[in-house]
Parts: C-alpha cells; structure tokens; sequence
C-alpha cells in the first residue's frame, strides 16, 4: 500500500516535467530496443545462414571448378581447368566414405519452344542430383527425372524448373513437347517439371548462389556427347573458349560425423593437381555452419556492447536529472522530512522515481522493440525501392534475413535497464537523504 | 521509538500527572504540559566561531496554552521553535514532550516524533506542488504508513474546518496565500499534535488574510484546546496570544501574560480595523 503510494507519488513528480523525464527515459529506451533490436535481427541473420547451408546438407562436401586467375592461365597449354571426368572416378575408389557422388556440368543457354525464348541453365547432372539438392517433381506419377538409363542412352530428355516451365508453356502441359536450344540446334523431349525451390546459399566466392529457378536439366552423358567440353561464349565482341569437363562434384558422405575427415582426404586427392592454378575449391557446409555459428555469437557481441553502452548513457542520464531534481526540490526533501519523513523515506521516494522511469523507458523500449522486425523489413524494403543497386549489393544474409525476436533478451534487457536506473538513482537519493531537514527548508 | 507515543486520537482527558511538573509555569497550573524546557542551549559551530544561538532557556507550556515568542531578529526564536518541532537537537538542557526527551533521540526517532505529534506552520507555506490539499493534509499520516479512508475523510473534514471544502482537489499553485496558509494549518493539525509550531506563519500576508489565520488560531485555541506556539515580530500579532515570551540575543528576556480584557479589546480592534479596510476598497 504504502509502495503503491510512494509510485503513485514518484509519477506524479515525473509528470510535473514530462518532457525532462522523456528525455531522461530516451537513453534507457534506446538501450533496451537496441538490445532487442540487434539480438534479432543477428538471430533473423544467422537463421537464415543456418538455413542456407542446412539446404546444402551437413553431409554434403562441395567440390567445384573455379575460373583460374588469367595470369594462371596463360601458362597452361590449352585454357581448359577444372575438375576432370577421371577425378570423380578416383574420388570414388579412394575414398570409401562417400556414398554418392553427382557430377555436373552447367553452360548458359537460350531455350526456346515456338515464339518463346528464355535465358537459363543447362545442367548436366546424373539421377541422385535431385535427390542432393532436393528437387521434387510437381506429379511423380506421370514425370520422371534424369535416370541412370537416360544417361546410358545419351537420350535428349529435359527435366523443367518451374519458372522455366511457366515461360516456355504457359499454356500448355510441357510434359512430350520439345525444347529447342538454338546454340547447339538441339530438342530435348520434356519428361518432368519440378516443384518451386528456394535459392540456396552464396558461399563465400567459391559457391555462387544457386538459383535453381531457371535451369533445364538433361543427363549429363548426353551434355557430354551433344556439347561436348569446349564452350565458347560471346564476350563483347570477342569469342572466348574455355574447356572443362565438370562444374562440380557434390560428394555426400556416409555419415555427418565423417564428414570433416572424408574433406580432408578429398583434398589430398584433388588438390596436388590443381593447386598451381587454384581451380578447384572444396566447400564443406558444415564447417560453414560452424563459421556461422561463431558470426551469430559475434553479431550478439556487438549488439550487447552496443546496448551497454547506451544503457550506460542511459544512466547517467539518469543520474544527471535525478542530481539536479534533488537540487530543484531540495525545498520538498526539507518540507517532508519537516512532516516526518526518515532518511530511507526520502531515498526510497528517489529511488522509486528512477524505477519508475527506467522501467518506463525499459517497457517503451521493449514495445518499439517487438516493432523491430517490422521496422528492418521497413528498412531494407525502403533500399529495395529507393536504391536498388545498394539491395543488389546487399549480402544474401542481410536482404533475406528475417528478425527473430529472442525471447530472453526481453527480460534481460528490462532487467538490465532497471538496473543501472536504480544505481545511478541511488547516489541522488542518498544525497536527497543526507541534507540537513532545516536547511534543506531555507532553500529556495 | 519514544513509549508514550500514541496514536490519533489521544487522550484528552487532564492527567494529572502532569499537574506537579506544571507548577513551574505562571499559567493554568493545573493541566498537563504539552512541553517543557530546561537550561536548553544551542550552539553552530562554524569553522570561524561558534554561534551560541540560544544560552539556556527554560520554561513550559501547558495544554491549551496560546504563546506568542517575540525578539528581535537573531535572537534565537527559530533556532528555539526548530528544537521544539524536533527538527534539530539542543546542544545541552532538556526538551520534554510528554515524557520523552528529544535532546536523547536519534535522527530516526526524531522524524517518528515529526510525524505523529509535531504541528508545523512556516512562513511561506511549505505544501508540496504536486499534491493536492487534501494530500498535502495527510502527508504526516502518510510517513506513519497511515493511508486508509478514515484517514482521508479525517483530511477532508480538516479542509473544512480551515474553509476548504470547496478546493479538496485543488493544487497549491491555485490557491491564494491565506488559502494556503489555511492549508499548512490544517496538515499541522492531521496528527493530533502536542502543539502547533508556527514561525512567522502570518508573515507573507496581508493584514485582512493576517486576521482571518488568527481568528483560525484563535477558534483552533479556543474551541478545539489546541495548544499554539507561534513567533512573530509584530505586537498586534503577539497582542492576540495567551502569553508573549520574549528572547534577547539567546536568553529569556521576559514571559507576559496578556489579560483577557486586553486580548479581547486586540480582537475586536483589528476585526475593525480589517472591516474598515473593506470598506474603504468597496467604495473605490
Ligand atoms: N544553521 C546555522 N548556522 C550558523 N548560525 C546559525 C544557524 N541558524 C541560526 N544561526 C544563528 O543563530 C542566531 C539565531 O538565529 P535565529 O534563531 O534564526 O534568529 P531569529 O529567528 O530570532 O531571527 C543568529 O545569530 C543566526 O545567525
Ligand atoms: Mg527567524
């Protein structure tokens, strides 16, 4: 009851100068939304990191071909690089903890059915590639995708990615018509159209986002037979020839806990061959994982520093106008102890005030706080629409991230707040204590 | 905490225990003292010198008393009223309130003793800016923890009794000066005290709301047996109470008794004189 009065009494005084205790409560609030602001934006980024690697799969190992620096490759006899045919079937006897291995081979390419011309991939892959990347038809019953006898047969069969589908047959079902590549004047006969997926990961600079949107997929002996290694690409004016036998060799091990081992030998395996170009690069999503597990707790450190330190402002800020109301009301501290007030009457009044305005500004904080998330997608659409080249720009990370509240940061956060408002309050409400009653009267 | 402390409201019947420490006032021998002061000194000690506010007083008021303490400016009379409000101790000599001893009280006891029998009304009004009069009223009660709807009603019928039952709810900045001062009179009232303290209490206002407080102390005195000890420097002032003691650079310089002829004769002159002064005004 008589707490209850003495917070009834401690807003009233707040509510004689609203604005002063606005301030006051400003740097308290920042802090507490700051906390919970940043906890869940880094939470929303690593989630979606998380995300990204996990769709690669933790037992996966990513062996890629990566274009060689130009001054590497004038060296080199002819300008091919890259990983060979014959590697993956090293790869294969030497290390018997792989249990699959999908090469593929992928080359931009026009596709067109009637008038309708579209820009994509063309993949070369083998059967276990959609079961790898976790590619599912719209209607297995009547598709199929890539199998080991299309392959056999170098058969010209295709495989759709539902955007692909969508241009080249909106009106029709695909499923027996042909799709024309002009480059190689080429018809692959539509046997499946898969379901929408998600781009995955962009992994450092050696795995690009994929983006399976666009992309056909056509047995990858058939690639091999029809296209055959060499490529050659208009490059603004100029042809360019570039030869390779394998983009890349998705490697899945038998089990999660083999995995960091089976790298290690896939490396010793590979690289002694390519290590003077640097052409081929070893990914291993699970120590990605692990990386962004680490960038998580980083992001949170800097987000907790941050918070500290405007929580830190925030008390001194309170200390600040605390000290200088004690001054202002030294009349009042006199007229109640005149009244009969004790010593930690007055102080517990003080004190009660800073609670009240540090919980104020924690709660206030907290609220704009739970409107983070909106505020980021605000935010980052804003960048979106006024600046699309810095969106491009944007890591991956940050343009998809969803901010995830974290639940614990809220009583922390409020905790913390209250906290450092009730120790800068406590040396104004001992010194509002210790004056002297008489003097304290004669105070103008 | 001092034993005899008692709750409102306290006993009001004579006791006549205090009969016998009565005899050494000039007045109403017979009824209980609401103080009594022996040999009381008070020294500042200052880094330069050492001011000897008051060099040893003594005297007693009883119940119902109405004193006036009169002296010319630093002669001791705040520094006097201070140690009888406990809001400081006496460097020596003995101050009795009932039967405790402030001189012996720690700062906590002190403030025990502020709250629950010490009246106090200051020259410029002392109510708190954001409350309300009937919560300045009550704020002693409420250093007693002493918060309920009794106490409240007691605080509203206090506002009435002083002629502010119209403006329970108003803030002091929207009162006039008698009305806040009518205020502070009846917050010294809220707790029943030994007596009420009042330090120059008409000294802000102006000679009619100056007549309205006294014939407020006057009714308080008269019919509620409310003991009043009030300083003042003016004579019409002090022309109104029971008994003038007077102070002189620290001592007792004088302890008069006004008749009640004379006081009647001091009422009815400045009643007068505030009825001309209205009239004179209406007609301008
Ligand atoms: N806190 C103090 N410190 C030092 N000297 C004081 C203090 N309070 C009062 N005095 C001195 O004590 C003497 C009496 O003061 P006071 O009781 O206020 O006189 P009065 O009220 O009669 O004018 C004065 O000389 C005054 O200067
Ligand atoms: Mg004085």
């Amino acid at each position: 009851m008589l707490w209850l009065r003495t917070v009834q009494l401690g807003v009233k005084s707040l509510l004689l100068h609203p604005l002063r205790s606005g301030l006051t409560m400003l740097g308290i609030m920042i802090g507490v939304w700051a906390v919970i602001v940043l906890a869940a934006v880094s939470q929303g980024a690593s989630n979606q990191v998380v995300r990204q690697i996990e769709s690669l799969g933790a037992d996966t190992i990513i062996v890629r071909s990566v274009k060689p620096p130009s001054e590497k490759m004038q060296g080199s006899a002819a300008s091919q690089y890259g990983l060979r045919r014959a590697e993956l079937d090293k790869l294969l006897s030497t290390v018997p903890t792989i249990r699959n291995a999908v090469p593929i081979r992928e080359i931009r390419r026009q596709f067109t059915y009637k008038d309708r011309v579209v820009d994509g991939r063309l993949v070369g892959c083998t059967p276990e590639y959609a079961d790898v990347n976790r590619l599912h038809l719209v209607d297995p019953d009547t598709m199929s995708f890539i199998t080991d006898i299309h392959n056999y047969q170098r058969a010209t069969v295709c495989v759709l990615a539902a955007s692909v589908a969508e241009e080249l047959f909106p009106y029709e079902n695909p499923i027996g018509l042909r799709v024309y590549v002009p480059e190689h004047t080429d018809y692959y006969t539509v046997i499946g159209v898969l379901q929408h997926r998600d781009p995955s990961a962009a992994i450092g600079g050696s795995l690009d986002s994929q983006d399976f949107s666009g992309d056909i997929y056509i047995p990858i002996k058939t690639l091999q037979q029809r296209i055959g290694d060499t490529i050659y690409t208009r490059r603004s004016g100029s042809r360019e020839m570039e030869i390779m036998e394998l983009n890349q060799i998705t490697l899945k091990v038998d089990s999660v806990d083999n995995v960091e081992s089976t790298a290690e030998l896939v490396k010793n395996t590979l690289m002694p061959a390519h290590e003077a170009m640097s052409d081929v690069a070893v990914v291993v999503p699970k120590e990605l994982l692990k990386q962004a597990e680490n960038l998580r707790v980083m992001f949170l450190g800097i987000g907790i520093l941050i918070a500290c330190i405007s929580l830190l402002v925030g008390g001194i800020g309170i200390m600040n106008i605390m000290l200088a109301s004690v001054t202002e009301r030294t009349r009042e501290i006199g007229i109640r102890r005149a009244l009969g007030a004790k010593r930690r009457d007055i102080t517990r009044q003080f004190l009660v005030e800073t609670f009240v305005l540090s919980l104020a500004g924690a709660v206030l904080g907290t609220l704009l706080g739970l409107l983070g998330p909106m505020m980021y997608s605000g935010l980052i659409w804003g960048v979106k629409y006024f600046a699309a080249d810095k969106f491009a720009a944007l890591p991956e990370t940050i343009r998809e991230a969803q901010p995830t509240i974290v639940l614990i940061t809220i009583p922390v956060a409020i905790a913390i707040a209250v906290g450092v408002g009730l120790i800068s309050g406590l040396y104004p409400a001992v010194r509002a204590a210790r004056m002297n009653p008489i003097e304290a009267l004669r105070h103008e | 905490m001092p034993s005899n402390l008692q709750p409102y409201p306290p006993p009001h019947t004579p006791g006549s225990e205090g009969a016998e420490a009565a005899n050494a006032s000039s007045h109403a021998g017979q009824r209980p003292l609401a103080t009594s002061i022996r040999n009381l000194t008070k020294e500042y000690v200052l880094k330069s010198e050492t001011v000897r506010a008051l060099r040893g007083i003594s005297f007693d008021v009883p119940e119902g008393d109405f004193v006036a303490i009169m002296g010319p400016s630093g002669s001791g009379k705040s520094t006097l009223l201070n140690l009888l409000g406990c809001l400081d101790q006496p460097s020596s000599g003995q101050l009795l309130l009932g039967d405790d001893d402030v001189s012996r009280m720690s700062d906590d006891q002190l403030a025990e003793v502020r709250s629950r029998r010490i009246g106090f009304v200051f020259q410029s009004y002392n109510l708190i800016q954001q409350l309300t009069v009937v919560e300045n009223i009550q704020v002693p009660l409420y250093y007693q923890g002493r918060l309920g709807n009794h106490e409240r009603q007691r605080c509203i019928e206090l506002a009435k009794l002083v002629g502010l039952g119209e403006r329970l709810d108003h803030r002091p900045a929207q009162l006039s000066g008698g009305q806040q001062q009518r205020v502070a009179i009846a917050r010294s009232l809220v707790n029943d005290p030994y007596f009420v303290l009042a330090d120059e209490a008409t000294g802000n206002l102006d000679s009619k709301t100056t007549e309205e407080i006294l014939s407020l102390f006057d009714d308080l005195n008269e019919k509620e047996g409310r003991t009043i000890i009030m300083v003042t420097h003016e004579d019409e002032v002090a022309a109104r109470a029971k008994r003038v003691v007077r102070l002189k650079d620290g001592l007792l310089q004088s302890d008069k008794t006004n008749s009640e002829a004379d006081r009647t004769v001091a009422r009815e002159r400045q009643r007068q004189a505030v009825l001309e002064l209205i009239a004179r005004e209406e007609s301008e």
